[in-house]
């Protein structure tokens, strides 16, 4: 008998994996037993090759091999090692694997090729206390950012097997030549996506859109952006994520763990440090924004947005039903899918920025005289957006076109790292006025603590009680500009807001009764 | 006679030495009827044994052993019935061996003998 441990991963939740192999008396043949998809089934064939061409053939006998638990749907080519291993075990070939996690597939020539989603399973593997691992080399680097993990990562076959204690006679230890490992396609060697956020100073004018932005920012509050085209709306969107902090260490795991799941993360860019930024096209189909696909469903563009930004250009555009399956992420911070094969929950706590043109023309702008929509297409191009969604919306904000004189305007304008500091501060402020409430941003706040707790004397609120007094303002409306006040005030570096506070907060929310 | 049959037939012949060596009695080889061929025949004590022989010049292509493959290995057994009907033997106990051979032309072939495979 020969074992091997390996990892089946449902989601971001991995299951340590059992491989056991034995060799019969009888004719050659190869039986994989356990569950295995297509993917898996093909390591049979891939797997005599691969040890044949490492020079270390396998057993001339019957094999067979066994994924235990049976029960739980395996898929994917990372079990390939660890069947092989196992089966070298079983042959004498190679001295006891037990306690060591292997995670690659092979290619034929025995090389070892990257697979996806190793961060999770090694962060599941070291929580049910398995500490070695052994994966392919470009895998290296995103399996040794789990704390506790002993890491090596290998080249080909040959090479583990020596560290095995095989005989190193007969194997053929060089690393095979060939394309660079990026050929696989689920090698895409994730290097771009850490290139420096563009910057505020490019932004011109927009006053009032960049204080939106600080605040969003500050209180991690969902914006809205409504505008004519080319008013800059998706240009102030992209510079969101450079305003957020960096990630902390445990929200970096959590980030990069979603996104191993999509492609191989090498080098130094293994660990994500940027709040990521997402923005599907409104032809999205629902799984590819929530997540979806058959079998295990995969995370989507939400779920890669979790700790950052996920920007919806021409959000009205998008499908209803798309826009309606944002509502769960943006209650409960997670996406809990649903599939014949099982039940993954990914995480989804994202920054929502809606962008929308003022009419399905985009010419209301201003005075609006061009514009050549009726009012019916006018309704209906934002009764889309529904109210729920928009109701979790504290920013909705008015985006004019930038006039000339701004434009050329070459006065000194701040940075995101000017603006990224007064963020900070911000968030830290919150953070602690928060804690007793077990909540992080401004953002989070309940009608209950505001009007609570955190009540502000009448003197403040005076504005707002006006207007609600009038009827102009809901007492949904009401809570928005609270918790936006809140915002406002940590940024000023005030211990609460008083009432000019308010009032600001007020005007950042006027568009939403519009809609 | 094609090269590949001559290599069989010295298979065979290396095969039927090794049993031999092993104390199985080889009694029939080649034996051929309208549904297939057996390759050996022999008595292992009382039990009838049916041996089919893959021979080949190297493992280049894979195993000898891989392919032998389950159709063969029934069509074995059919074979014995009719070959037991032919020469009168009353089958006590029926067993199916296969033997692997690599023939380089150079070194001591490698005989790889499996027994009761099907």
């Amino acid at each position: 008998m020969g074992r091997a441990l390996a990892v089946a991963l449902v989601g971001l939740n991995g299951h340590v994996i059992e491989v056991e192999a034995d060799i019969g008396q009888t004719l050659p043949s190869f039986v994989l037993l356990g569950l295995p998809d297509a993917a898996l089934s093909e390591a049979r064939e891939r797997i005599r090759s691969a040890a044949q061409n490492s020079g270390i053939p396998l057993s001339r006998r019957k094999i067979t091999v066994n994924l235990v638990p049976a029960s739980l749907p395996k898929k994917g080519s990372g079990f390939d090692l660890a069947i092989v291993m196992a089966a070298l075990e079983a042959a004498g070939d190679v001295r006891r694997t037990g306690g060591t996690v292997f995670i690659a597939e092979l290619g034929l020539d025995g090389r070892l090729r990257a697979v996806r989603g190793v961060l999770p399973a090694v962060l599941a593997a070291i929580k049910a206390g398995w500490k070695e691992f052994v994966v392919a080399e470009p895998n290296l680097a995103e399996a040794e950012l789990v704390a506790g993990a002993k890491v090596r990562g290998y080249g080909s076959l040959a090479q583990v097997v020596a560290d095995f204690d095989a005989d190193p006679q007969d194997l053929v230890l060089a690393v095979p030549d060939g394309p660079p490992a990026a050929a696989g396609s689920d090698d895409d060697g994730a290097s771009a996506g850490e290139q420096a956020p563009p910057d505020l100073t490019e932004v011109a004018g927009q006053a009032e859109a960049r204080l939106a932005l600080e605040i969003a920012a500050a209180g991690g509050h969902h914006l809205m952006m409504v505008g004519p085209p080319g008013s800059g709306k998706t240009m102030l969107a992209e510079r969101l994520p450079g305003l957020l902090p960096a990630l902390s260490d445990e929200e970096a795991l959590e980030v990069t763990a979603i996104h191993s799941l999509d492609q191989v993360r090498r080098g130094s860019n293994a660990l994500i440090r940027r709040p990521p930024y997402e923005r599907p096209h409104h032809s999205a189909s629902t799984a590819s924004i929530i997540g979806g696909g058959t079998g295990i469903p995969r995370p989507g563009a939400a779920s890669r947005a979790h700790r950052g930004v996920l920007f919806l250009d021409e959000a009205p555009e998008f499908d209803k039903r798309v826009l309606d399956a944002l509502r769960q992420p943006l209650e409960s911070g997670e996406l809990v899918l649903h599939r014949s094969a099982g039940t993954a929950a990914y995480p989804a706590r994202f920054q929502l920025v809606l962008a929308a043109n003022p009419c399905p023309c985009g010419k209301a702008a201003g005075k609006g005289i061009s514009c050549e929509c009726t009012p019916m297409a006018r309704r209906r191009y934002f009764g889309r957006l529904s109210g729920p969604l928009l109701d979790r919306v504290d920013i909705q904000l008015q985006v004019n076109r930038v006039q000339l004189a701004q434009l050329s305007d070459a006065g000194p304008r701040e940075s995101t790292d000017q603006v990224a500091v007064r963020v900070k501060l911000a968030r830290d402020t919150a953070r602690e006025r928060l804690r007793p409430f077990g909540l992080v941003h401004n953002a989070d706040l309940t009608g209950r603590i505001l009007r609570g707790p955190l009540r502000l004397p009448p003197a403040d609120t005076a504005l707002l009680d006006r207007a609600m007094g009038q009827g102009s303002l809901s007492a949904r409306g009401y809570d928005r500009v609270l918790r936006l006040a809140w915002t406002v005030a940590d940024l000023q570096g005030r211990p609460r807001p008083c009432a000019d506070d308010v009032g600001l907060a007020l005007t950042l929310r006027q568009r939403g009764e519009g809609l | 006679m094609r090269a590949k049959d001559t290599l069989g037939r010295s298979g065979e012949r290396v095969a039927a030495d090794y049993l031999e060596d092993k104390g199985i009695r080889v009694i029939d080889s080649n034996w051929r009827c309208p549904s297939g061929e057996i390759d050996l025949v022999a008595l292992d004590g009382s039990e009838l044994v049916i041996v089919e022989v893959k021979t080949r010049q190297s493992r280049r292509y894979g195993d000898p052993l891989e392919a032998v493959t389950a159709a063969k290995l029934r069509r074995l057994r059919t074979l014995a019935v009719l070959w037991a009907r032919e020469h009168r033997h009353v089958i006590g106990a029926l067993r199916i061996d296969a033997v692997g051979i690599i023939m380089d032309g150079r070194s001591a072939p490698s005989i790889d003998h499996l027994k009761g495979v099907a």
